[in-house]
């Protein structure tokens, strides 16, 4: 998987769009897929299982609490649902009901959230979710995954319907930067390195893994060789992968779309601090809420892009 | 388990599960005893009379559920349980130990037989009608039963899943209120009032059914009457007594969460000679 040729950066559709498209297309076959939503089938995309599947698609209302322990019920009677909403609401309207009636009694539900981060744009705080993978990652049993662009999400829908047990999908809102071409096959769990490198390891998820290569390439006409990690499962998390990479590369750089203190950084650095200690630079929402703002202006503005991945980057080799 | 329809066989078997409670809850030291003892004679009815269930296939696919929303009540469902068969009769008295299959409360992990994990409040009714959704795709006689405390429909959760149950006609569904009017703190009426609980849920598209709790016929009738009743899910508001059927314990508050000494668990075991 790893290269060394230039990123170039091209978009693909959003991978909440690719989300709905990739569970039309399992649910063809797998007569067991179920989905529940709570008003926002048209920003979820789950409107499209809901024109193909009116008999499978149950609207729930502006309710999450009951949406979720209703996916429950219905999971445990042997259906696969999918309950989908903003990752902002289901997560903290629905996470007491997450905790104890389905990651507690270990409930086959898959639980998708979209317009993740601060990439919404215009609606603003109330919506983004930044929170998400802090609230996901505290329910023991579950798997939390972050697909980067579209052929990710349609692996990660995939995982997600062959795994027995409960599962977060984070999606973001934008059309997303592609990583992979089609039909590139993914080991659940197993970070993708993207690009070798020795100097310093950038370690990203969803729309930072663009950045991440980005910021490699800028960081490689200096003379820098950045390996770039893809975390498209945040848990559970490759911890090999992350110590192999502070061992070869002794310094590392994890970008994200969440909340710095509580993420994808936070689990990083606890896996390193069992296995390889090493010097860590942390790019993703400072201790604070957003604001309105288109989506491109909101990740310039809170310093979520590639020149930030690669200062990050050069603060972390001059820890070494 | 031999299945009854005899009010008189099945008020001695309502009997034996108050025993149970009263022991098992006495042994712990602790447990929730009055919203066991009002439960009894529905919990009853639906195990011995009106369920389609196997202790010797618990998973069989078109079984009806039972699922104990208020799960502190914990003690009147093991003792059914147990009493039926699905697990054993003679470690009840281990309630609430370290180790024990009958934990504080209902856990799937430790009774496999069970429907659902319960103990936070105002989630069972929506695990209900998943569970009748499911069983009207499979295109399954099951029907799903659900038991309420009155305190926990305090939760808004409750009257989310009202709605969706309405709106979605979700008729294989039975909502049972155990409508004891005593909660943790003390009378319902003084913590939030219910009433006028009948109207809330006609209002909310159900079929209503107010009923004596206690009244094995009435409960046994009132059950028909919902599994008659098409188009729309039906709620039991079933009106108990909390610690009913032990003198010292009907409607006392202490009984909710305190469980009886050894020496009120010797009266109360005469009473229920």
């Amino acid at each position: 998987m790893a290269t060394t040729a230039p990123y170039e950066l091209k978009y693909g559709a959003a991978t909440r769009e690719a989300f709905g498209r990739a569970l039309v297309e399992a649910a063809q076959s797998n007569p067991n897929i179920v989905v529940c939503d709570a008003d926002l089938s048209k920003s979820t995309m789950v409107h499209y299982f809901a024109k193909e599947f009116p008999d499978r698609f149950f609207s729930c209302g502006i309710a999450e609490a009951n949406m979720v322990a209703l996916g429950a019920g219905l999971a445990m009677s042997g259906k696969i649902p999918f309950v989908a909403s903003f990752s902002a609401f289901v997560l903290t309207k629905g996470f007491e009901q997450l905790r104890t009636t389905v990651a507690y009694p270990n409930v086959n539900l898959k639980v998708v959230g979209t317009h993740s981060g601060i990439s919404i744009g215009e609606d603003g705080p109330s919506q983004m979710s930044i929170e998400d993978f802090a609230l996901a990652c505290a329910l023991p049993g579950f798997w939390v995954l972050s697909p980067a662009d579209e052929v990710a999400m349609k692996e990660a829908v995939a995982w997600a319907i062959a795994h027995q047990g409960p599962v977060f999908i984070r999606a973001g809102r934008p059309k997303a930067p592609l990583i992979y071409s089609p039909g590139t096959k993914f080991e659940l769990g197993k970070a993708v390195e993207l690009r070798g490198g020795s100097d310093v390891t950038l370690v990203a998820t969803g729309l930072l893994v663009a950045e991440a290569l980005l910021a490699a390439d800028s960081l490689a006409a200096e003379g820098i060789a950045a390996r770039v990690l893809d975390i498209h499962t945040i848990k559970p998390l490759d911890e090999e992968a992350i110590a192999k990479a502070a061992r070869e590369t002794g310094a590392l750089v994890v970008a994200e779309e969440h909340l710095v203190d509580s993420g994808l950084g936070a689990r990083v650095s606890q896996a390193l601090a069992k296995h390889t200690p090493a010097p860590v630079e942390f790019i993703g929402v400072e201790e604070r809420y957003a604001e309105s703002g288109t989506p491109d202006g909101l990740l310039d503005h809170y310093g979520l892009r590639a020149p930030q991945v690669a200062a990050a980057a050069r603060r972390a080799i001059a820890r070494k | 388990m031999h299945k009854t329809s005899s009010p008189e066989d099945l008020a001695r078997i309502a009997k034996q599960i108050r025993r149970h409670i009263v022991e098992m809850t006495g042994a712990a030291k602790s447990g929730h005893p009055g919203g066991s003892l009002s439960a009894v004679e529905i919990v009853t009815v639906l195990y011995w009379d009106v369920m389609n269930h196997d202790p010797a296939d618990p998973k069989k696919e078109d079984r009806d559920r039972f699922i104990l929303s208020k799960g502190h009540a914990a003690p009147v469902l093991y003792a059914a349980m147990a009493e039926c068969g699905y697990t054993p009769v003679e470690t009840l008295k281990t309630l609430r130990q370290l180790g024990s299959i009958y934990q504080g409360h209902p856990d799937i992990r430790f009774i496999p037989s069970l429907e659902a994990s319960t103990g936070s409040l105002g989630q069972g009714l929506s695990l209900a009608l998943g569970m009748g959704l499911a069983a009207r795709l499979n295109r399954s006689t099951s029907r799903t039963y659900v038991m309420l405390g009155d305190g926990e429909i305090q939760e808004g959760q409750i009257w989310e899943a009202a709605m969706f149950g309405a709106y979605h006609r979700i008729d294989n569904v039975v909502a049972i209120v155990d409508y004891n009017k005593l909660q943790l703190d003390g009378f319902v009426k003084d913590i939030m009032e219910l009433e006028p609980l009948a109207e809330k849920w006609r209002a909310f598209g159900w079929h209503v059914i107010e009923l004596d709790g206690h009244n094995i016929p009435a409960v046994q009738a009132a059950l028909a009457e919902a599994a008659a009743t098409k188009g729309k899910p039906t709620v039991m508001i079933a009106h108990t007594i909390k610690g009913k059927g032990v003198s010292f314990m009907e409607n006392n508050p202490k009984f909710h969460g305190v469980p009886p000494t050894p020496e009120e668990v010797q009266l109360a075991l005469k009473e229920l000679a």
